[in-house]
């Protein structure tokens, strides 16, 4: 009946008996990756670590598969679920390759001794992780990244049915960032392992999982599709943000515009404003952007960065009224930065204002390339 | 060589054991006949030999063999092999390097209730059985260990744990003092001997004894081998991989307790032996597998003490040296070194 595997009901977490978070709700079929993003302190790790049986859960229950956490036990557990945590862990003189057996823990025998079987998904799970050749390699001689891979491979080890994992981008340069979410998503989809991260990337939370929870100081959202989670408005509320904005379109982050009545105005098209609103914005020039189409990238960036953008009707020839208005705005500008575009019918009007702009005296126009 | 790099390296590991392991059961036989052979009454090894083997020679040096030295000589390898174990099984519960049971204060626990115990059971009763003995330092260890527990609870740091446990040495140490300036004249002379730590006057009973509750605390420590591999990791990546932590952790304080227990209660406190050992096994071995570092700490700590025995005996014979004078001298400075080295691996 159930085909949902990991579910949660109105669970309550926190430390010491002091809840922190309540009513969680989550349902996740297998397969399913689940990311947790939201402000740091927020108890994201609260979470994990409450779901992960680290915590003592404080009201509500966890449900993997057909059984009841609370009536699992750790040895049972532990060959259902794995874990990446942030704890620094300084093993002394253990080797990558041994580090990573310890994965096939619950499957070996009283010793603990390896047998064929497990030496060879535990050097399976180093090639997946590429870091094969770290295998003799003292764990904690490793870099930070270096240390998450050997982890995750540790993870893979235990053949786990659902993986949570805290934070597992940090310390990542973006090869690996991107190595190991693809790990991440080839696992869920092919062998079904249902996955449970935070992250801190709400880009690429957006980019991997399935469904994103939000999680703020004393209130957890509902779950829900990324697309459906990680708009502007909503992230901008998530992160308390005043400054700078997110952009759910290419997942970007942007600084906050620069402030000032703006005397620089960028017409441009076709994605080529971009590097000029970046330079202006770095060089703290407040700017109008415009002509611009609804439809062009240069307008999503623009809407961030610039003072003023000077919008026209996509598929449309530029109106009268919209060209008045640019007319009146780059005329109070010193400066006009323009960019190569490809003139057509519908633009016709802004090839008039460029080529009319650089006519008039006191208007400095400046092609960027 | 890069594809198969591991394997290799494997190849290289299981080199290095067997060396080691080699090495330190050579070291052991050597340390057992020098220390059979060595003492104020000469007897030549040809003697020994027929001594041990054929039971047939003049009634003096049969006895100085059979009830002086060879129990002796067992004592210490055990006792220093439990000593040991004691020591890695603390530094593996308090994720502490220097951790052992004599700066800990477990040994001093131990040596106050087997002192008290002595005071009161051989004025009444006349007598004492080992394991009785036992007994009672197993109860102080465990006292000392709880309380260094406690402390360690709401403190947890390195030196913390080693303040609270030289503190609570100290309140023992007071407290055996004051009980033996009590005492009378009979029972001093016992005690002073054995509180300073010593090998001398092991009998065959204790022998057995000792080596039947070490027996099966060495096996208990080598049966826990693995989820002490899990622990090496931190609690919570031992807890996913499915150690029950609490009971982990009590069979941990039992096993290292009995250990000391069982030193204390035979040969009194001795100092470094629990600390130095098993660090400079895991040194030598170039890893800290468990099921590796026990056999091989026990062994380690066997050599070391035959020898650390030797050296109290000979050294300005025929004055004896307390057993702890000739560990400190050479357990102190590993410490140290120790304790800076890790200072640099962090930089």
């Amino acid at each position: 009946m159930t085909e949902y595997y990991f579910r949660t009901e109105d669970l309550k977490v926190g430390y010491k008996g002091r809840a922190l978070l309540e009513n969680i709700r989550i349902s996740l079929k297998k397969g399913e990756i689940l990311t947790l993003v939201g402000p740091n302190g927020a108890g994201k790790s609260t979470i994990l670590k409450s779901i992960t049986k680290q915590l003592r859960i404080l009201g509500g229950n966890v449900v993997i598969g057909e059984k009841d956490l609370s009536r699992l036990n750790y040895c049972e557990l532990s060959r259902k679920m794995a874990v990446v945590l942030t704890d620094r862990i300084r093993p002394e003189l253990m080797t990558c390759h041994d580090l990573a057996a310890t994965g096939r823990y619950p499957y070996t025998g009283r010793l603990g001794i390896l047998s064929r079987e497990d030496e060879e998904k535990v050097e399976r799970a180093m090639e997946l992780v590429d870091a094969k050749d770290l295998g003799g390699r003292l764990f904690t001689s490793l870099s930070d990244g270096q240390k998450q891979r050997i982890l995750l491979a540790r993870a893979i080890c235990q053949e786990p049915e659902i993986l949570v994992l805290d934070e597992p981008t940090s310390f990542l340069d973006i090869k690996y960032k991107l190595e190991l979410l693809d790990i991440l998503q080839r696992m869920a989809k092919n062998q079904e392992i249902t996955v449970i991260m935070s992250l801190h990337e709400i880009d690429l939370a957006g980019k991997v999982s399935d469904k994103v929870i939000p999680v703020r100081a004393g209130c957890v959202y509902d779950y829900g599709k990324p697309e459906d989670i990680l708009r502007e408005d909503f992230i901008r509320e998530l992160y308390d943000l005043e400054k700078g904005g997110f952009d759910p379109v290419f997942g970007s982050i942007e600084l906050p515009r620069p402030l000032g009545e703006p005397e620089t105005m960028v017409i441009s098209a076709c994605g080529r404003g971009i590097p000029v609103y970046r330079r202006l914005q770095r060089e703290g020039v407040p700017f109008i952007a415009g002509i611009l189409y609804g439809n062009d990238v240069d307008y999503q960036l623009a809407r961030h960065l610039a003072s003023r953008v000077i919008l026209a009707e996509p598929f449309e020839e530029i109106s009268a009224s919209v060209y008045e208005e640019a007319r009146e705005a780059a005329g109070k500008c010193s400066r006009i930065y323009y960019t190569d575009i490809p003139w057509g019918s519908s633009n016709r009007r802004l090839l008039r204002l460029l080529e009319e702009m650089k006519e008039q005296d006191g208007i400095e126009c400046i092609l960027f390339e | 060589m890069t594809e198969n790099g591991f394997h290799y390296e494997n190849f290289k590991r299981r080199g290095r054991y067997t060396a080691v392991f080699g090495v330190m059961i050579l070291a052991l036989l050597v340390m057992a006949f020098v220390n059979i052979n060595t003492g104020t009454v000469d007897i030549s090894a040809a003697e020994i030999v027929r001594i041990i083997f054929a039971g047939q020679t003049e009634e003096t040096k049969y006895q100085i063999i059979w009830q002086i030295r060879l129990p002796r000589i067992l004592m210490a390898a055990i006792l220093g092999g439990a000593l040991s174990l004691s020591g890695f099984l603390l530094q593996v519960f308090f994720n502490n390097p220097i951790a052992g049971p004599f700066i800990l204060g477990i040994s001093s626990g131990a040596k106050m209730v087997v002192a008290l115990v002595m005071i009161f059971f051989l004025k009444s009763i006349g007598s004492m059985s080992s394991y009785m003995l036992i007994g009672a330092a197993f109860a102080g260890a465990l006292i000392s260990v709880s309380f260094v527990l406690l402390v360690s609870k709401r403190l947890p740091n390195m030196s913390a744990l080693l303040v609270a446990g030289i503190m609570i040495s100290y309140i023992c140490s007071a407290v055996t003092e004051f009980m033996i300036t009590f005492a009378e004249d009979t029972d001093i002379v016992n005690l002073h001997g054995w509180s300073q730590g010593s090998f001398s006057g092991m009998n065959w009973s204790n022998v057995r004894v000792g080596s039947a509750v070490i027996a099966a605390a060495f096996l208990g420590t080598f049966l826990m081998s693995k989820p002490i591999g899990a622990y090496q990791m931190g609690e919570a990546y031992a807890k996913s991989m499915g150690v029950d932590i609490r009971s982990f952790r009590v069979i941990l304080i039992v096993l290292s307790s009995v250990f000391s227990a069982c030193v204390t209660a035979f040969a009194g406190p001795i100092s470094f032996v629990g600390i130095a050992v098993p660090q400079l096994t895991k040194l030598a071995l170039k890893t800290s597998k468990p099921l590796i570092v026990i056999p091989a700490s026990f062994l380690g700590g066997a050599v070391f003490c035959m020898f650390s025995d030797l050296t109290a005996r000979m050294a300005f014979a025929p004055l004896e040296l307390n057993i702890s004078t000739v560990t400190s001298v050479f357990g102190a400075p590993v410490v140290i070194w120790m304790l800076v080295h890790r200072e640099k691996e962090k930089q």
